[in-house]
């Protein structure tokens, strides 16, 4: 009988606090995280050599995908954003590492990052609008769907967490079984396609959490088709 | 019989539940290629949309694993 994927396994004991294997590689990726950008951005010159080069290539195509799906040249969103896509990405690859379980295929670490995107989606509206402007565009276009809205709410942040959690602990999954029916050399065209599924799945997670913030931000339509019909006027 | 039941409830959750995501994922596939088709220049706007599109469809799949999972590992039935 294989695990089962929901389990979490024991690592050691931190005084009253288990800690998981899922956790002791959540540190490890935030750590490796953490160095490499320390490293990096340690000399930063106007003539980039390779590294500050490839680093300023990934924060400028970040973005520039923030200011391609919010319609903003705010870097406000940058820090948040670039670092649950990064963080993603390096989890979901870390599955490429033997014996590394991605902490992305436990269900714990994506209920946390789509928790952290439920609670900066209200953070940002609050901040961009104001309580009672955040409020009342649940009310929109009419009172009858404040419940609708509500529960959009709730719902979109679950379906960011099974999303995840279902692409990557499925790839893991059948990387395992595949391994243990067939053996060594097989699974690799497999693991290739987990490589682009975890990028893309950081992407994906990326761009809703795009698209959720700032349809938290953003004037109500009527407003804006309202001013659009009057600049073509 | 509940472990009998749950293997082949799980396995038609996944079997049935894949057939309406792949319908729909190949037509919005074939959707946005017709329309890089017919505009080349637009193609990053459609496959940025295309890829939302599709986790958002995916997403349907997805919870029909999940259900079966559940089923096969968290079945709250076999006490």
């Amino acid at each position: 009988m294989m695990d089962s994927p929901l389990s979490t396994h024991l690592a050691f004991t931190l005084g009253p606090v288990p800690i998981s294997t899922t956790v002791l590689t959540t540190w490890g990726i935030m750590a490796a995280l953490a160095a490499a950008a320390w490293a990096v951005t340690r000399r930063l010159t106007m003539r980039p050599g390779t590294a500050q080069a490839c680093l300023e290539l990934v924060v400028e195509t970040i973005q520039g995908q923030i200011h391609d799906t919010m319609h903003t040249a705010s870097t406000l969103f940058l820090p948040l954003i670039g670092t649950l896509f990064l963080f993603i990405l390096a989890a979901n690859w870390s599955s490429m590492v033997p014996g590394i379980e991605p902490p992305t295929a436990k269900i714990e670490t994506d209920a946390a990052l789509a928790l952290i995107v439920f609670l900066s989606v209200v953070g940002f509206g609050i901040q961009a609008r104001g309580l009672g402007g955040y409020l009342r565009s649940f009310a929109y276009p009419n009172l009858f769907l404040v419940p609708m809205n509500l529960l959009e709410q709730f719902t979109r942040t679950f379906a960011l967490v099974v999303r995840l959690f279902g692409n990557v602990m499925s790839g893991v999954f059948i990387i395992a079984i595949l391994l243990s029916l067939v053996g060594l050399l097989v699974p690799v065209p497999l693991m290739a396609l987990e490589l682009l599924t975890g990028a893309v799945q950081a992407y994906i997670f990326a761009v809703l959490a795009m698209v959720f913030i700032s349809g938290a931000i953003e004037e109500k339509p009527s407003d804006a088709a309202q001013q659009q019909e009057d600049t073509a006027s | 019989m509940i472990e009998i039941a749950s293997i082949i409830a799980a396995a038609f959750a996944v079997s049935f539940g894949a057939i309406g995501p792949a319908l729909g994922q190949g037509r919005s596939v074939a959707a946005a290629l017709d329309a890089i088709a017919r505009q080349p220049e637009a193609a990053n706007v459609i496959s940025r949309t295309l890829f939302v599109g599709l986790a958002m469809i995916e997403t349907t799949a997805i919870y029909c694993l999940v259900v079966s999972l559940l089923l096969l590992f968290a079945n709250p039935f076999r006490g």
